[in-house]
């Protein structure tokens, strides 16, 4: 039995045969023994063969994804069919006397070039797209297949380097247990195609999964673990959860438009905690009220720079159209401790969680966070926006930021920009001593979230990393009830509404707590939305008296 | 030699696939098809060299065309902006 650790995907766990797809890499020679008409004839005709593909595979697609996942092949088929590039081709066959797949290769790489080193983000991305139909002609040329599935006839798991969006709608995907990469991250094309159709996936696994092919497989999606011929305990376990899975799922299906709403009819809000704007269709499919917190980082963890105003705001703006009215709630940069970005120069620190991070970047950074603020003020005119500044410690910092949040308005205003009047302005309460001095926080903001995560460790100084002292963070200690109690009675007293969007706003046994000092919101990751639903629905709150979470 | 502006509705300016449909169009006449935006020039007919232009929802391009079937050609390619983008 082997255990391979990767990033996981997409949730759910499947058993079954692993088979490795790998791309043969063509070898493409350069010197041709033809003439160079004959080699453009090669190439051309590669090129018909190419198109003729896409445009059947864009038939296929429109059927099976819908008009916005074919769009691509269109895409692709024009390209081929574009003047610049099939010059190019042409002129190297000529000048260099070489073999047409040489040419198609240089002229992708070219143009690739060209593109990928444009300003404009959407037509950076073109940059792979030309390499694609490229190899799709140096494929053809070389006389190397496409993989193909058609001669499998169990359902398999997949495992491949990494997925191009032209690979995975070609596959059958009645065949398809699951997914396993070798490269990829939570927001590669693989992974979210992976999420929308709701079959588990791991990425990120690592080299040399070829090795792999043909044995029996447990792709453990929850936890991202890819295990090659599990033992008969693991089988067994594996089994069982499978089962359990089918049982709560049927059951979770049951709850969608149901109320959140104990037996003694207290309703909650609970909301969707998400960290790309791809993730709000798990929120809704699990009926989320809204968006609870979104975590801006990715933005800034997936770019090679700080992202541009434009690139943040079509971001913000996907998720906010997604949403549909519904509230959502942005927090703004938190990266700093262990979320760390190569373009921006982290001096090393004794001790980063207590350093220089999130909204203390964001303080002396002036223009990171000014552009980030525009993008998000620009974006508020399409849904509704709040906003959450991170590891506030004093009522200062707070002024500061709604001084710079007012100037930033303003000047939108005066550059004609529609923004909207009508954002909140929250804090996360994950120091203790934003929650000591939350009596104040809560005149200058509408609500306070507990990042219950943070709080537990800096109330107990106990890094819930370090295996050696992990057992002592315990996000129900009482120390952490008390201050979340003390500061939920403080933003009530000034009418402020509270929520929780830390890992422990899903723990289930706090539930009853959060009700009883009167939690206005839990965010959570959208696979508990249901789930909490589901352990509220039987609560009697006047039954309650010896829970040991209310005994404070 | 006519020529006509056009401002770009659609929210995702002239993305690829629309820019695929326009080199298409302008590639229907005899008379050569030019886009303009600020400094920059493009081969309307040539997706790569539109799509070089990154023309985003907002901004204004200029259409110069010029050669026999001008006049039929214009008109045709105003209409097939208003209807695409």
């Amino acid at each position: 039995m082997e255990k391979i650790i990767g990033i996981t995907a997409s949730d759910g766990v499947v058993i079954g045969k692993f088979m490795f797809f790998g791309t043969q890499k063509p070898v493409v020679e350069k010197a041709s023994p033809l003439s160079a008409d004959l080699e453009k004839e090669r190439f051309h005709s590669a090129r018909r063969e190419a198109i003729q593909t896409l445009r059947d595979l864009f038939k296929t697609a429109v059927q099976e994804a819908g008009e916005s996942h074919a769009e691509i092949f269109e895409v692709h088929a024009m390209m081929l069919e574009d003047l610049d590039y099939i010059e190019y081709a042409e002129s190297l066959i000529e000048r260099e006397g070489c073999t047409a797949q040489w040419a198609a290769q240089r002229t992708g790489e070219q143009f690739s070039r060209i593109f990928s080193e444009m300003s404009d983000d959407y037509m950076r991305e073109r940059a792979s797209d030309v390499e694609d139909i490229s190899s799709r002609v140096v494929r053809i040329l070389c006389n190397v297949k496409d993989l193909n599935l058609n001669d499998i006839q169990d359902k398999i798991i997949f495992a491949g380097d990494d997925l191009m969006p032209s690979q995975t709608i070609q596959l059958d995907r009645s065949k398809i247990l699951g997914f396993a990469t070798q490269k990829g991250s939570r927001v590669s094309h693989v992974a979210i195609l992976s999420r929308t159709l709701g079959i588990p996936s791991v990425v990120g696994l690592g080299s040399g999964l070829i090795d792999y092919h043909n044995k029996t497989a447990v792709l453990d999606g929850d936890n991202g673990i890819l295990w090659i011929d599990p033992d008969k305990a693991t089988l067994a376990f594996y089994q069982q959860q499978i089962r359990l899975r089918q049982q709560e799922e049927k059951d979770m299906a049951a709850l969608i438009g149901q109320p959140n709403q104990t037996a003694d009819c207290i309703t909650i809000e609970i909301n969707g905690n998400i960290g790309c704007p791809e993730d709000c269709e798990l929120v809704k499919q699990n009926d989320g009220s809204g968006i609870g917190l979104f975590r801006s980082e990715f933005l800034y963890m997936e770019s090679k720079t700080f992202p541009s105003e434009d690139v943040q705001y079509e971001a913000y703006k996907k998720v906010l159209e997604a949403m549909e009215g519904k509230r959502v709630i942005i927090r703004t940069l938190d990266l700093g401790a262990d979320k760390k970005v190569p373009y921006f120069n982290f001096d090393a620190e004794e001790n980063p969680a207590m350093g220089f991070r999130a909204i203390r970047i964001s303080l002396s950074q002036r223009e990171v966070f000014t552009t980030q603020l525009r993008a998000l003020l620009r974006a508020s005119a399409h849904g509704k926006l709040a906003l959450m500044f991170p590891m506030i410690t004093s009522v200062e910092e707070v002024k500061k930021i709604k001084q710079i949040v007012t100037e930033t308005k303003a000047q939108l205003i005066h550059e004609k920009i529609t923004v909207a009047e009508d954002i909140e302005l929250g804090i996360m309460v994950e120091t203790p001593a934003a929650a000591l001095i939350s009596d104040l926080l809560a005149d200058e903001v509408e609500f306070f979230s507990f990042g219950t995560n943070d709080l537990t460790q800096y109330t107990l100084a106990a890094d819930r990393m370090n295996p050696k002292v992990e057992s002592l963070y315990d996000p129900g200690h009482l120390a952490i009830l008390r201050l979340l109690k003390f500061a939920t009675d403080n933003a009530h007293k000034k009418g402020k509404w509270v929520g929780v969007c830390g890992e422990s706003a899903a723990d289930i046994r706090l539930v009853p707590f959060y009700f009883y000092i009167g939690i206005d919101e839990l965010s959570v990751v959208p696979s508990a939305i249901l789930k909490l639903r589901s352990a509220m629905k039987d609560l009697d709150m006047k039954s309650l008296r010896n829970d040991r979470f209310l005994n404070i | 030699m006519k020529s006509f502006c056009y401002t770009v509705i659609d929210e995702l300016g002239l993305h690829a696939r629309p820019a695929g449909f326009l080199a298409k169009e302008a590639a229907k006449y005899k008379s050569s098809v030019y886009v303009s935006k600020n400094e920059k020039k493009a081969d309307c007919s040539r997706l790569f060299n539109l799509m070089g232009l990154a023309i985003k929802q907002g901004e204004s391009i200029t259409f110069m065309i010029d050669g026999e079937d001008e006049e039929e050609a214009c008109a045709a390619l105003e209409a097939f902006c208003r209807n695409n983008f």
